[in-house]
């Protein structure tokens, strides 16, 4: 009888999911209701979840709940230790969901909330979700080693360095293209930058407070920090009506940027606990708190979308960025659908504190779902915007022109309807002297949110919903950016131990400083091309990053794939091997169209001869003369920094197939490293229990 | 009701590392204690001290 009442409860979950994701895709002209893309994503992960991953789980890697965890056998009480799975679950959840999932959906909603959406739904399920479980997996049969030792030890030292490569790059432009986005929210707004500057010593205070005025008293600093940064929305508001202060905080792109560079710096060489582990805690709790907040607005206010299901940007003229739906759709939303630096918080942090390996299938496959359904949250708050309002706030002003008239004529001429009363009345609602180009997805994203936010508790308070949502994404941000730094830092550290011991001590101050350096001038350059570019930057550096991580996902997947066929299980290899053939698929296609492409918005080459050829016929506004030997030479420059990640990618492939194929015609390979069973006193404790 | 709030409670500090000194001390004890030569448990900030460290050597940020 139970059983017969769970499987109708399947059967219902199936049906309303085929209803919802038909519903969502087939519909056309009329606006949606928001709660139709909330139905299909809950159905569809509730049915991979039980479905898929549990068959993953069990005849795939054969989970064994009876093994001892590396947390179990290693335990030391600090980073090997045996942790409640739902403890494990909030760390690798917090670590894993960045500003990636918010920003991503938010440039890809140009071509339409349906592409994207699927995308979202499909990639998680079959692509990030599975990537996530399995490397976490092998991790723990492997004492959490990290990826690239993964990838060492399994494949070869090719695919180990390669991984290395790429996770470094990766961090370089990834902090690149969110630094810019915090410029671009920050770009002429008091409000914004001053509430943004306020959470740094509102971050030291909590610091000093953790460390010395009442040590490890985690909970009470982190209130008093949230509740200080509560306060400085409000108090960027007061600074906004200031004449005097105003204009303290009132900022062109380049100043800022160079002040975020500053920052980067000071944040990787000061102690962690004077600025990131503060920073961190409280970035986690806002995040997690909006995100909630975020979730229960929308199902109160069930608001409409109204973004059409497709637009005509997937010819690739779209405003935000340049290319077809394939294979940019795919790119623009990374995290959120597949996210190769999963793979290092899977493989390395989150395996030592695993308790059971039956937690794999929630911790893993679970905590990819819910930062899917974040990214599915972030695609709502942008297309419950007017498409005209959200072109005008994402469209760079290289695109629709520096002059709100023009930008509206612009749009309008696009059939979106928008006037440039509308964007004032709605920069003037949100506190802001205008909307216009304010591209990178925050902006528009917060204008989401907080109309969501006011709509559902109360409307006269848009001002501060939207210097609320920007700290928000502000703050998280710049974690990234430092933690990334620091991650960086210690990379470089030890590579360059190689060379000189000294170099590659951690606490070695000259070393700290040279490796700082090094790191922060790699993304300071591509923050600074990206603020000095009339298109905005973000059409370049995002895609550049799509790239990158979606190869650090192959890389992950190879390493998995090779892992199954070595240990004979050829018949399932398809489970990661399908999505990294897909991976495969548009990032070389995305890439050979960023290198080759003619057009002058999608490919790197087209862009500089582009611009060469305007600056030789001095065509270009003077403005545009000083910066466009510059702007030529990076587009040189992230031309071949695209074909070095293919190059990359592809030997990395091509080892792990030579290494199959080695394997399978009987011929010796790397031993598998996986360490030995040993039983799990955990389990037999609870069972003689 | 209560008892739920307690739970959540509790979870909230687990998570958060709130009460990663009271673990401390729970561990210490349980592998420690047995031996005679055992070095004396961590004041509560030099633990402190020892646990931020070694939580922030990895990657354990993303985007």
């Amino acid at each position: 009888m139970n059983k017969n009442i769970k499987t109708m409860l399947w059967i219902a979950v199936v049906l309303l999911g085929a209803f919802a994701v038909a519903g969502i895709a087939l519909n056309r002209g009329e606006s949606i209701n928001a709660l139709w893309l909330i139905a299909a994503a809950v159905c569809v992960y509730a049915i991979a979840y039980r479905f898929y991953a549990a068959w993953i789980a069990a005849k795939v890697l054969v989970i064994d709940e009876t093994r001892a965890t590396p947390a179990e056998r290693l335990d030391n009480g600090r980073d090997f230790v045996p942790t409640n799975k739902w403890v494990v679950f909030g760390h690798h959840f917090a670590a894993i969901a960045g500003p990636g999932p918010l920003i991503g959906p938010t440039l890809a909603a140009q071509f339409g909330y349906l592409p994207g959406t699927l995308w979202i739904l499909i990639g998680a399920v079959l692509g990030g979700a599975v990537q996530d479980m399995v490397t976490l997996f092998f991790s723990t049969r492997r004492n959490g080693r990290s990826l690239g030792q993964m990838a060492r030890d399994e494949i070869g030292v090719v695919g180990g360095s390669a991984a290395l490569i790429g996770t470094f790059l990766i961090m370089i432009i990834l902090i690149a293209v969110l630094g810019l986005v915090v410029v671009n929210a920050m770009k002429h707004s008091p409000w914004a930058t001053s509430t943004v500057a306020a959470t740094i010593p509102i971050a030291m205070l909590v610091g000093v407070y953790m460390r010395n005025i009442r040590p490890g008293r985690v909970l009470e600093a982190s209130i008093i920090g949230v509740v200080l940064l509560l306060l400085s929305v409000g108090l960027g508001g007061w600074v906004d009506h200031h004449e005097t202060l105003r204009s303290l905080f009132d900022h062109d792109g380049l100043p800022l940027a160079y002040g975020i560079i500053l920052y980067g710096f000071a944040a990787a060489v000061l102690p962690v606990w004077l600025l990131l582990a503060p920073r961190d805690y409280l970035s986690t709790f806002m995040k997690l708190g909006t995100i909630m907040l975020l979730a229960i607005a929308i199902v109160i206010l069930r608001p409409d979308m109204h973004m059409p299901a497709v637009t005509q940007f997937v010819d690739g003229t779209g405003p935000i960025f340049g290319g077809k739906l394939f294979p940019f759709v795919f790119i623009t939303i990374a995290c959120g659908a597949i996210s190769g630096f999963h793979a290092l918080i899977a493989s390395g942090t989150t395996p030592k504190l695993l308790g059971n390996e039956r937690d794999i299938r929630m911790i893993g496959y679970g905590g990819m779902l819910l930062e899917s359904f974040v990214a599915i949250m972030a695609m709502i708050a942008a297309t419950v915007l007017e498409p005209g309002v959200f072109f005008a706030i994402n469209s760079p002003a290289g695109v629709v022109g520096k002059e709100a008239v023009d930008a509206i004529a612009k749009i309008n001429s696009w059939g979106f309807a928008v006037t440039v009363e509308q964007m004032q009345q709605l920069a003037s609602d949100m506190g802001e002297s205008t909307l216009f180009s304010r591209t990178g997805g925050a902006p528009s994203l917060a204008v989401g949110m907080a109309s969501i936010f006011g709509s559902a508790f109360g409307k006269e308070l848009l001002a501060l919903w939207y210097h609320f949502a920007i700290m928000f994404e502000a703050i998280f941000i710049l974690t990234t950016l430092d933690a990334g730094t620091r991650v960086g830092r210690f990379m470089l550290q030890d590579l360059l131990g190689n060379f000189n011991k000294k170099l590659g001590e951690t606490s070695y101050t000259p070393s700290v400083i040279l490796t700082s350096s090094i790191v922060v001038a790699g993304w300071g350059y591509f923050l600074y091309i990206g603020v000095i570019d009339p298109n905005g930057g973000v059409n370049i550096l995002w895609p550049l990053f799509g790239i990158a991580n979606q190869m650090l996902a192959a890389i992950a997947l190879c390493v998995a794939t090779g892992i199954l066929v070595k240990s004979g299980k050829l018949k399932y290899a398809w489970v990661t091997g399908m999505p990294l053939i897909w991976l495969v698929i548009i990032t070389t296609s995305a890439a050979y169209e960023k290198i080759f492409s003619a057009d002058v918005r999608v490919g790197f080459f087209a862009a500089a001869n582009d611009m060469a050829a305007k600056l030789a016929a001095g065509t270009l506004p003077t403005d545009k003369v000083a910066v466009a030997p510059q702007l030529i030479f990076n587009q040189h420059l992230d031309a071949y920094l695209t074909m070095f990640f293919v190059v990359v990618l592809w030997v990395v492939i091509l080892d792990m197939v030579r290494l199959c194929l080695r394997y399978l015609g009987g011929k010796p390979v790397l031993k598998l490293s996986e360490v030995p069973h040993e039983p799990s006193r955990l389990v037999e404790n609870w069972v003689r229990d | 009701m209560l008892k739920m709030l307690k739970k959540l409670w509790c979870y909230v500090r687990h998570v958060s590392g709130d009460d990663a000194y009271e673990q401390y001390l729970k561990h210490h004890a349980e592998f420690h204690q047995a031996t005679v030569d055992a070095p004396p448990a961590l004041s509560r900030k030099e633990f402190f001290k020892l646990w931020q460290d070694s939580k922030w050597k990895g990657i354990n940020r993303c985007c």
